[in-house]
């Protein structure tokens, strides 16, 4: 077993070095200015007090929510690629609540708002949930297409209900200081909802290992057909239920951004971090703690992406690249593995 | 040697730290039909899977005609006239008879050729098989027949079948071996895998042994009889373990299980039982027989608790063990370890933690009691071989004594020891108290230790004498 387990990581740790190879290759090639690159990159990730507490770790929170929802649905086998959605949902529905409450005092608002969130984006997934169960829609589909729902229904909201009052900017009013995610270290911004990430993926960790619920989801994800025949599991209630914790979990991580970071609703409040989050749980093998560190590791990425970009005018789109890499990488290597076992 | 059509000389194959083959050798000659032997794992799928050009071989030669010849691959064994039967069949469901047969050619493709082509073969051959009938729908016989066809389609003169009867009914299987007999007089040569030592010794012209990667034995089979074969498999002189355990006096208990007028269907809503009654008592083995697609595998279900049926009552005890035929997909989780597959039985209903300390301890138990094979209980099921992975589980399903035990198939692909195995636990689960139903494809693994024989044919029930001639005749509707 643990030969076994090894090699998995030996392998995750090869797709990381033939990774940076390649970027290495794709700087030189693109004719930047490589040492200069990349010292940018790791001063804009780890290279300051600032790099670190408002940067790397701020970009982190939201990987780590959607990390750990896409991440316990794949153990799950439901293939929840629709994070993104549910971030928007749970964003859109924390700010609403949000400005509602802005009157209230913090020990009531702020949770109201957060379960707003985790609600919302728990419906979110819910439909796709609901449509697989009831009609058998595969949720690869289902969950993509409800992304553009999301974004759309954020774009209607920032241009009509939830408008700011002079109906210039399509986004909202600042949410009042009462639902403002506390920092953790004056003068920077980095806030609370790193440290409810972290808990939440050593909570997810735990339901998973030792809890009967937890079991069920890991031997659904792992053999449908002998979770239901030699174990009694209900395939229908287990699956529900990963799809409405994979969306709460994306839903949260919605609604502390909004409430941690942007303060407001608009358009672009994620920059595609429920994508990135397919990345970020398959790099760490469907693990919740490791998914801590792969979470850091692309927020770190992120923030050194947008650093090289500013000092080397290296495209920050690099970072977009090098998500797909690990995705491919990770995919291909367990492929080949896999093939290798069953000849 | 000189009609010697198929030879393999000093094959030696490595598989990461296994030793598949050591020296192996098989001299088949022309126009004869040799049957290959050996218990599971004894290289005899490796070794015809290098005949076919499917893997290299390490060291040795392989001679055709008695030429050495170098095949890269099954593409390059078909030219050179050899034809496999995989036990698996290799065909695409979705696709006609001769569609499938057309796989594999090349250039432009006339399917009203082909199909006339195959008409005319199954003609000649006695081979009968619909050209245009899709794969999905027709039974397992025919689908070996087409597979066969494939081969002779390809104009193979040297026939390679691995398993061929595993999945056939007795009259299917019958039939198989006429037509084999008709091939080789015809002048075909046929290699024949199997596990089954009658079998062998009544259609087979040469026998080899296999035994851990080596050759044991080569001998004609009228120079050969069971217990010889038995100890040459097994390497025990003393006549190797008994396969049935002695018949019990059957002690008819309490009536634990009834079905009263069941129906039930399959998963694509098919009726395949229809009002089917019957009863099964504490402590009394049921034999129940049936070919495929006559709903004994929905029966079974029903009893085992895991299918509801769509008409009629079923009354079951609360705890059911149930050993189901196709062990990788229903019965154990191949990357989970030993004891989170322990962890399985009854995970439905667990509230709460997971005791894992506790249930190792168990895991630990089971592996002593039940003879598994593996280095420790956090072992992965699927590093197990198939017999203890399959102990495994009747060791889990039996484990708490429950009231009624359904086993589907329980020693198909075993070998001789863990077939005994099985077959031990199954009858001791009956003397202790439990009603036991047991299924099988193969009649003569039923046989000794039923009490009573049920056959199902065609979604009906029918309860028959133990004895050979009335199950197989009932097995395909006959009085």
């Amino acid at each position: 077993m643990a030969g076994r387990t090894d090699a998995r990581w030996v392998i995750t740790a090869a797709t990381v070095v033939v990774i940076i190879l390649a970027v290495l290759g794709i700087l030189m090639a693109g004719g930047y200015d490589t040492p200069r690159a990349l010292a940018a990159l790791w001063n804009g990730a780890f290279g300051s007090s600032y790099a670190l507490f408002s940067a790397t770790l701020v970009r982190a929170t939201p990987l780590l929510f959607v990390g750990l929802a896409v991440g316990i649905a794949f153990r799950a086998g439901v293939l929840n690629i629709g994070a993104e959605g549910q971030l928007l949902a749970g964003a859109a529905a924390a700010v609403a609540v949000g400005l509602a409450m802005g009157g209230f005092p913090r020990v009531i608002a702020l949770p109201l708002a957060l379960g707003a969130g985790a609600m919302a984006g728990g419906a979110w997934a819910g439909i796709a949930g609901w449509l697989n169960l009831r009609f058998g829609v595969l949720e690869v589909i289902s969950t993509l297409m409800l992304n553009f729902v999301a974004a759309y229904l954020v774009s209607w909201l920032v241009r009509g209900p939830l408008q700011e009052p002079t109906r210039v900017y399509p986004q909202t009013v600042e949410l009042a200081p009462s639902v403002h995610l506390p920092t953790l270290i004056d003068g920077h911004r980095m806030h609370l909802g790193l440290v409810l990430a972290v808990v939440l993926a050593v909570g997810a960790w735990w339901f998973l290992t030792h809890t009967a619920a937890g079991f069920r989801v890991r031997a659904v994800g792992a053999g449908r057909d002998a979770a239901r025949s030699a174990g009694g599991i209900n395939l229908g209630r287990t699956t529900a239920l990963v799809f409405l914790a994979s969306g709460a979990l994306a839903g949260l991580g919605g609604a502390s951004e909004a409430m941690g970071v942007t303060f407001a609703l608009y358009e672009g409040i994620s920059p595609g971090y429920g994508y990135s989050a397919i990345a970020v749980a398959l790099l760490a093998r469907l693990h919740p703690l490791v998914i801590v560190l792969s979470a850091l590791l692309f927020g770190a990425l992120e923030a050194g992406a947008a650093a090289m970009q500013r000092e080397a005018n290296v495209p920050s789109v690099l970072a977009s690249v090098v998500e797909a890499l690990i995705v491919l990488g990770v995919l291909s290597f367990d492929h080949a593995r896999a093939r290798r076992r069953h000849a | 040697m000189s009609d010697c059509v198929l030879a393999l000389e000093g094959i030696d194959k490595r598989f990461a730290d296994v030793q598949a083959l050591r020296r192996a050798s098989l001299n088949v000659r022309r126009g004869t039909l040799h049957a290959v032997l050996g218990e599971n794992g004894a290289g005899k799928t490796t070794l015809m899977r290098i005949a076919f050009g499917m893997v290299p071989a390490d060291a040795g030669a392989v001679l055709l005609e008695g030429v050495p010849v170098t095949l890269t691959s099954g593409a390059d064994a078909i030219r050179r006239g050899l034809g496999m039967v995989h036990q698996h069949f290799t065909l695409v469901p979705a696709m006609t008879a001769a569609e499938n047969i057309a796989l594999g050619g090349h250039g432009r493709l006339d399917m009203r050729a082909v199909a006339a082509r195959v008409q005319e073969l199954g003609e000649r051959t006695g081979l009968r098989v619909d050209p245009s009938a899709r794969i999905a729908t027709l039974g397992v016989g025919a689908q070996q027949r087409v597979e066969i066809l494939k081969a002779l389609y390809s104009d193979a003169r040297i026939l390679i079948l691995d398993e061929p009867t595993a999945v056939l009914t007795p009259p299917e299987t019958e039939e198989l071996f006429a037509w084999l007999r008709r091939f080789v007089a015809a002048g075909g040569t046929a290699v024949l895998v199997t596990h089954k030592l009658h079998e062998a010794l009544s259609i087979a012209d040469d026998v080899t042994v296999l035994r851990r990667g080596q050759c044991v034995l080569t001998a004609a089979a009228t120079q050969l009889d069971v217990p010889a074969l038995v100890s040459a498999v097994t390497g025990d002189d003393a006549g190797g373990p008994q396969t049935a355990p002695d018949r019990r006096t059957p002690q008819r208990g309490a009536r634990v299980a009834r079905l009263d007028a069941v129906s039930a269907q399959d998963a694509r809503g098919v009726v395949r039982v229809r009002e089917a009654s019957l009863e099964c008592f504490a402590g009394e083995i049921v034999g129940l027989a049936g070919v495929e697609g006559s709903g004994v595998h929905e029966l079974l279900r029903v009893l085992a608790g895991r299918l509801v049926p769509s008409r009629g009552v079923a009354t079951l005890p609360p705890l059911i063990g149930f050993v189901p035929e196709d062990r990788l997909r229903d019965a154990v989780i191949e990357e989970f370890t030993l004891t989170e597959n322990l962890a399985l039985r009854g995970a439905g209903a667990r509230r709460g933690r997971m005791p894992w300390s506790a249930m190792a301890v168990q895991t630990a138990g089971l592996m002593q009691r039940h003879d598994v094979r593996a280095p420790s209980p956090v072992s992965r099921a699927g590093t197990l071989s198939g017999g203890n992975q399959q102990k495994f589980v009747v060791g889990r399903e039996l484990d708490e004594h429950p009231a009624l035990v359904v086993a589907e198939n329980p020693v198909r692909g075993l070998d001789i020891r863990a077939t005994a195995h099985v077959l031990h636990e199954l009858a001791g689960s009956a003397a202790a108290g439990s009603a036991v139903v047991f299924y099988s494809a193969d009649i003569d693994e039923l046989l000794p230790l039923a009490d009573r024989m049920l056959v199902v044919f065609a979604g009906h029930v029918r309860e028959v004498a133990v004895e050979r001639a009335a199950v197989a005749n009932a097995l395909v509707g006959a009085a």
